[in-house]
């Protein structure tokens, strides 16, 4: 079933053009990747699906985002978006507080003041994110000591707090050491059973490792889009199987 | 150019060519020893003065420090500098009282509301910018104008205070603003990636974070109304006396050492309140420091 389906994208920074477009569906409980060299729009693309490109001055956007079929850019609660598709970015950014503080921030936004049913949320997140066993005695310690791949996960966990349907990841391994990565790649398979997890990824190999589909973007095209066995073993576009093979990017 | 320097300086010593590397070397030694010790001597230098003046007013100011000087009511005879004190803290609470949550609002509106090429915004920049520049004398005159003759408040605590309000506002502002400014846009991205709106992002995590540096403009704040005369003097008035109402003249303790001094018979015992502002001043920097650590802990 398709959870967004995005009907001819386009996008520009003031008057630059960064996005051409772009027509794809998300199919629900599918891991997709969009991977590209830099500045292809991909992280763009993945700030559209929760408006955060909103916070953007000078950003304007035409086209339709269809979540479950209805534009999210038309009179939606954006707040209420952004709790149904939650996001992970690209450096760790737990708030200044403690490791509790930061979970129950999402909840307690959506109005869970109940402190029996914020500590229930705060152990089944912590636990889905796998941080439960290196957090549950300092829960009141500051996140920020926390090493930078526990901070990652935090972040996840912190996200996944509000209940998501659909995660998006920026890069989220980008900043992290190989075992981080590898932890946090193995946290991905088991969030599809229960999400839909669009990530970001500079990173081919974990395109491959992880993802059900892959997107290929360049200079703001969608160029190849299938399933990653077909994308990475037979491209149908030569600048896809250019970058691929790392001619490029 | 340097080899032409060694050059001049060996043939100057007349040394033979081969020791160019000699003087080479020597020349290093010194270039060394000059940059080595510059940063030491300013730091020296500004630490010497610094303690010299303490010392000077400790040396000064201790002997007078007598029980009388802490009498609740001040006569010509004890010159007590305890109702200056009480009227200080007064004047320092009331200020903060009215600029603080003006200067601070300004500063989120500055930051997280208004767009990129605001007019407003500019505005009340190059406003702030200004203010910061008057002397605090010109702040006086138009409290003694606007708040004690045209409001008719007379000279007042609280007629001090509006104008000290007035003056210590821009850096307020500034500070607040420089705070809000430091804290990582991820913050801000990561609090409405989770769907809350600007209000809980600005006064729950963003607010939080830059805590410590609004605090540290604060007490900066505090520093200039706890050293500052010239406003006061034509807007609170010189009274000795805790004042009774917010309407009551009074004067702070670096007036009453300005009043001292200019009377010239207790000249010793406006050293000892500058002992006591001091203290006051080194007290209120060490609790805001730990104020500020704590709150960096979280």
């Amino acid at each position: 079933m398709e959870k967004f389906q995005l009907e001819n994208i386009e996008l520009w920074y003031d008057d630059f053009k960064v996005l051409h477009g772009i027509n794809m569906d998300i199919v629900a409980n599918e891991i997709i990747a969009f991977i590209g060299p830099s500045g292809c729009g991909k992280s763009t693309l993945l700030k559209c699906l929760n408006r955060l490109n909103d916070l953007v001055e000078g950003c304007k956007i035409t086209g339709k985002f269809l979540l479950d079929g209805e534009d999210i850019y038309a009179n939606q609660d954006v707040n209420l978006l952004r709790k149904r598709v939650g996001m992970v970015f690209q450096k760790p950014n737990p708030f200044p507080a403690s490791i509790y503080d930061n979970i129950a921030f999402g909840p307690r936004t959506h109005g869970i003041t109940s402190r029996l049913k914020l500590d229930n949320i705060v152990e089944k997140a912590l636990r889905d994110a796998a941080i439960w066993d290196e957090t549950k005695d300092r829960l009141k310690k500051s996140a920020l000591s926390l090493s930078g791949g526990q901070q990652q996960r935090l972040c996840i966990a912190r996200a996944l707090a509000v209940e998501p349907e659909v995660l998006l990841m920026d890069e989220p391994s980008s900043a992290l050491d190989p075992v981080s990565t590898a932890k946090i790649e193995e946290l991905m398979a088991e969030l599809k059973k229960k999400y839909t997890v669009v990530i970001a990824t500079h990173n081919m190999q974990q395109a491959t490792r992880i993802s059900d589909k892959t997107a290929f973007f360049l200079l703001g095209e969608l160029i190849e889009y299938g399933t990653t066995e077909q994308v990475f073993s037979m491209p149908k576009d030569q600048r896809c199987e250019d970058y691929i093979t790392g001619r490029f990017g | 150019m340097r080899e032409n320097i060694i050059t001049d300086i060996r043939r100057a010593a007349l040394l033979p060519r081969r020791t160019d590397a000699f003087v080479r070397r020597f020349l290093r030694t010194i270039e060394d020893a000059v940059l080595c010790a510059a940063p030491w001597l300013a730091a020296f230098f500004t630490f010497g003065v610094l303690l010299f003046l303490v010392g000077y007013i400790l040396v000064n100011g201790i002997p007078y420090l007598q029980l009388s000087l802490f009498a609740l009511k001040y006569n010509t005879k004890n010159a007590s500098l305890l109702p200056a004190l009480i009227t200080t803290v007064f004047m320092v609470a009331l200020s903060l009282f009215i600029a603080v949550p003006p200067g601070l609002f300004t500063a989120i509106y500055l930051v997280e509301y208004a767009t990129r090429g605001n007019r407003l915004v500019q505005l009340v920049r190059m406003t702030t910018e200004t203010l910061a520049g008057i002397p605090s004398i010109v702040y006086g005159l138009f409290g003694a104008l606007f708040f004690v003759s045209w409001l008719g408040w007379g000279y007042s605590l609280l007629a001090g205070a509006f104008t000290l309000s007035i003056m210590i506002l821009p850096l307020i502002i500034r500070t607040a603003e420089e705070s809000l400014n430091s804290v990582p846009d991820t913050y801000r991205e990561g609090a409405f990636g989770l769907g809350a709106g600007r209000v809980r992002t600005v006064f729950r995590v963003v607010l939080p974070a830059a805590a410590p540096g609004i605090l540290a403009g604060v007490i900066l704040a505090v520093g200039r109304i706890v050293g500052e005369t010239a406003a006061l003097i034509y807007t609170a008035g010189t009274v000795a006396q805790v004042p009774r109402t917010p309407l009551a003249s009074g004067r702070t303790l670096a007036v009453h050492m300005y009043a001292l001094s200019g009377e010239g018979l207790y000249t010793g015992q406006a050293y000892a309140t500058a002992v006591v502002l001091l203290i006051v001043v080194i007290g209120i920097n060490t609790l805001s420091a730990a104020l500020v650590k704590r709150i960096e802990k979280g």
